[in-house]
């Protein structure tokens, strides 16, 4: 199989960036994507030059490390995946591949596909856990909770924090990672003592960090390789509204 | 000589007994005490979160982006416990034995008992933090079945366990970066270890961005880098889980227990084409509902669903009928092997097994199976495009876990006074077989309850000790080595990838030094990766510079302690004259081809020395005090 990869590549965060094509023959249709760009990268060393820099790390879609725009779709052509789970089945021969960073002001690039998501862990650092001292922890049994009430909390717990929200976003927002977490956390028993200071200070850093506002499109939901619903945003800001007049 | 530390009196008194005398340090000292923790997995991020909270300061590395990426991210299946909620005569004891007899007698009495013993309030612990358990209709906790166990204790979030409790440590990681007690640093990578005066004071990281070397200074280092199964290349690990920490931890005076214990584990996806890089795992929850099948006739060509009932082989459970298709996974392994070898395999490139729902969904209901497995059953789709609700998935054997890691005392300090090693990096707990749901379990446990109740004991007498900081000389000396370590990478210019050379290596290493062993095998491995060793240091490749982001020079780093790992563990599995759990050498094995322990001269830890790259081995005998080990037989 043979395919044309137009690539964007950036020395790092001071320097302007552009694409570059690369044609790749010799890849086969059960290669996953990244493993095609392993090969390109294998090319490249054998022409002495620089490799493409691009994340990931557990290759089994779970870790969140890896993500890029490929033909203006985050992750992909697929919905619901990422992009490690991609593979070149889902390209035609001869196919041109355009493949570029996440973009959003609150994620600059690093170098060529990597970029900084930090921003995300600074929302979870401003409340999105519970207090739990080790050693503190009554017994698991004595506290109660649903089926119902936890399955609705996994569905949500699953984020794996990849960016594929905020990237494909045309506001990059970062509403629909915000709200995974603080819905997950207010809506169990656990999560209720701290739940109004979190939904506050969460939904604030998150607009400290530069990410934009929602305005409900639901691009995000139809990306999120965990399928996490945009009913979740309403969710969150009722929460939040909830929370602003109890305060 | 090795000394364990192993506490006095009666087994289920050991570790109060421990705690009772080990040496405290009040709060206004702790804060003037340093630790650094290399690895944000269940292991490093719940220590540096409690280390945070007990007061110390700490510092966090890890590769990745973020904490959050840690391998313990991708555990599917669950974490074991001992709550007997299920009343099914479960207790602590029970649970020590079940995992004792799992590694086949070659862990430690006390260790075990320690991790059955606190695997009950560390499931409250997890509870607390947020993580959402799969719950009955009434509320309370649901318990699923797990290989080598015949009482229901493994705890489970769908099949996402691992994401769940490695999120809830990253969660009180960051809570205790918030209080200013853990800094962190992501895309930070350890590439040597800094001894002072014979013990571990400091570390020489690369920044990852900027290429930088930095220089880090402590009063202990705990190690906490998970596995180093991608030695095989070929594995169910993430691509950047690598042994160099351990490596360079070992050459500077860490002892290297058991390194060639390896789990295979029995149900990853096969693999299909040379430029693979990852086999993923399916977990072995789905073991539970699942059966394993093969044709009973050789080569057939048919496709599963044409298969009648009655050709078919559940090989595991006319071999094993007590356990079944849930039999200890080193066992399904090689049963699995033992299969495709002897040409029942299936699939295109007939290298791998049937594990099929058909009758998991008559008896439960396709919605039942959906609720237990969905995302699994979601994740096979997306990877071979098959739906197995309508057709069997195949599975194939692949290198999982290490038993084997740095050797650890009761402590879990390394012969390297002030350096620690956890979870799946060390060896303590698991023997020569790690029981599924024992990992995540081993990871928490040690960086929640165990180093944080024994790091004061060393801690104590440091606060006495002038603290070190970086530009004692010997941070120059360790740095200018790393410095000529990478310069001498990037001058080699020769003509072939790094990959090229990890696949080589990978080869070798599955090939004589995976599930099936002997010694002509890996006298030529051993030989095979000297040649290795040296084309490797003579023809790589490495373009780009150091001052930079550099992905190719960070897998040369990585490779060029494998290949070193590699011969160790060849070594060792070489010395290792009988078979013992995933260690399974042919030359010793019964009559029906099962492992054939050797008590008399075996019962022992192996213990490696570096010795300047002539590994010598040190023995820490194993005394069994309050079990009598017996053949393992899951028959």
């Amino acid at each position: 199989m043979k395919v044309i990869f137009k690539i964007w590549r950036q020395d790092n965060a001071n320097t302007k960036g552009g694409f570059k094509s690369y044609e790749v023959d010799q890849l086969t249709e059960d290669m996953s994507f990244l493993e095609a760009l392993d090969h390109l990268n294998e090319l490249l060393v054998g022409q002495n030059e620089k490799v493409i820099a691009y994340e990931y790390d557990c290759r089994e879609g779970i870790c969140g490390q890896c993500g890029v725009f490929i033909n203006g779709r985050a992750h992909g052509p697929h919905d619901h995946m990422t992009t490690c789970q991609l593979h070149m089945r889902s390209f035609k021969e001869g196919q041109t591949i355009v493949v570029e960073p996440w973009r959003a002001a609150a994620f600059p690039v690093i170098k060529d596909l990597v970029v900084d998501r930090s921003a995300l862990d600074s929302i979870i650092e401003q409340g999105g856990y519970i207090s739990a001292k080790t050693g503190t922890a009554p017994e698991a049994n004595a506290l109660l909770i649903g089926k119902a009430v936890a399955d609705k909390a996994m569905d949500v717990a699953a984020c794996i924090g990849c960016g594929a929200c905020v990237a494909t976003c045309k506001n990059a927002s970062a509403v629909l990672f915000t709200a995974a977490k603080v819905n997950h956390l207010n809506s169990l028993p656990q999560g209720e003592q701290e739940a109004s200071k979190r939904v506050l200070e969460m939904t604030q850093q998150m607009e400290l960090e530069g990410f934009g506002s929602c305005t409900f499109t639901g691009a995000c939901e139809v990306e999120c390789p965990e399928g996490i619903s945009i009913v979740n945003i309403a969710e969150m800001n009722a929460r939040r509204t909830k929370a602003k007049w109890l305060s | 000589m090795l000394n364990s530390k192993i506490p006095k009196g009666p087994l289920e008194n050991k570790w109060r007994n421990y705690q009772i005398k080990s040496q405290l340090i009040n709060p206004a000292n702790k804060k003037k005490l340093n630790i650094i923790v290399v690895g944000s997995g269940l292991a490093g991020a719940g220590a540096a979160a409690t280390l945070g909270e007990l007061g110390y300061d700490v510092k966090c590395f890890c590769y990745q982006d973020s904490a959050r990426r840690a391998h313990s991210v991708a555990a599917q299946g669950g974490i074991n416990a001992a709550k007997n909620y299920q009343h099914d005569g479960d207790s602590v004891w029970r649970m020590f034995y079940d995992t004792l007899k799992g590694g086949d007698f070659r862990s430690r009495e006390a260790n075990v008992y320690r991790l059955a013993e606190l695997s009950a309030p560390l499931i409250d612990h997890y509870v607390q933090q947020g993580v959402p358990f799969a719950r009955e209709y009434g509320g309370v906790l649901v318990n699923r079945s797990f290989g080598g166990v015949q009482v229901q204790r493994t705890f489970y979030a769908r099949g996402q366990t691992g994401q769940q409790l490695l999120l809830a440590a990253y969660s009180q990681l960051y809570k205790m970066k918030r209080a200013k007690k853990v800094e962190m640093y992501p895309r930070h990578e350890m590439l040597d270890l800094v001894v002072i005066d014979g013990k571990a004071k400091g570390i020489i990281v690369r920044d990852l961005v900027s290429g930088e070397l930095k220089r880090f200074a402590a009063d202990a280092v705990v190690l906490a880098t998970g596995g180093y199964s991608r030695v095989f290349r070929l594995s169910t690990l993430a691509i950047g889980c690598n042994g160099s920490a351990l490596w360079k931890s070992h050459k500077r005076g860490a002892y290297f227990a058991a390194p060639s214990f390896t789990q295979i584990h029995p149900t990853a996806l096969p693999q299909t084409s040379e430029a693979q890089s990852k086999l993923t795992l399916m977990s072995e929850s789905l073991r539970n509902d699942g059966r394993i099948w093969v044709p009973k006739k050789k080569g057939d060509d048919r496709i599963a669903n044409q298969i009648p009932e009655e050709e078919r082989d559940y090989y595991l459970e006319r071999l094993y009928p007590s356990f079944g298709n849930l039999a200890p996974r080193d066992i399904a392994s090689r049963a699995a092997k033992e299969q495709i070898d002897g040409g029942y395999g299936v699939g295109r490139l007939k290298n791998a097994v049937y594990l099929g729902f058909k009758h998991a969904i008559a008896r439960l209901g396709i919605e039942t199976i959906k609720d237990r497995y969905g995302n699994l059953f979601a994740m096979y789709k997306k990877i071979t495009g098959v739906d197995a609700y309508l057709e069997p998935m195949q599975i194939s054997p692949a290198a999982h876990f290490s038993m084997g890691g740095l050797w650890v005392d009761y402590e879990l300090m390394t012969t390297i006074p002030g350096l620690y090693a956890i979870g799946e990096c060390n060896f303590s707990d698991h023997g020569a077989n790690r029981l599924g749901a024992n990992s995540l379990l081993q990871a928490s446990i040690d960086g929640y309850f165990v180093l944080p109740n024994t790091i004061n004991n060393y801690l104590a007498e440091e606060l006495k000790a002038d603290h070190p900081t970086t530009k004692h000389p010997e941070f120059d000396k360790v740095q200018k080595e790393v410095e000529q370590q990478i310069a001498k990478l990037l001058s080699i210019k020769g003509s072939k990838t790094v990959d090229y050379f990890h696949r080589e290596l990978g080869k070798v290493m599955w090939q004589e030094c995976a599930m099936s062993r002997n010694r002509k095998g890996l006298e030529k491995a051993i030989v095979q990766i000297k040649e290795l060793q040296e084309a490797f240091w003579n023809e790589v490749n490495v373009t780009g510079s150091d001052k930079e982001m550099n992905t190719e020079l960070e897998k040369a780093l990585r490779l060029s302690d494998f290949i070193a790992l590699g011969l160790l563990m060849c070594t060792d599995a070489l010395q290792r004259e009988e078979s013992c759990g995933a260690h399974f050498r042919e030359e010793y094995q019964t009559k029906d081809g099962e492992a054939m322990r050797i008590d008399d001269t075996f019962s022992f830890v192996s213990a490696w020395e570096y010795n300047k790259g002539h590994f010598k081995l040190h023995k820490e005998a194993l005394e069994f005090e309050n079990v009598k080990p017996t053949v393992r037989s899951y028959k």
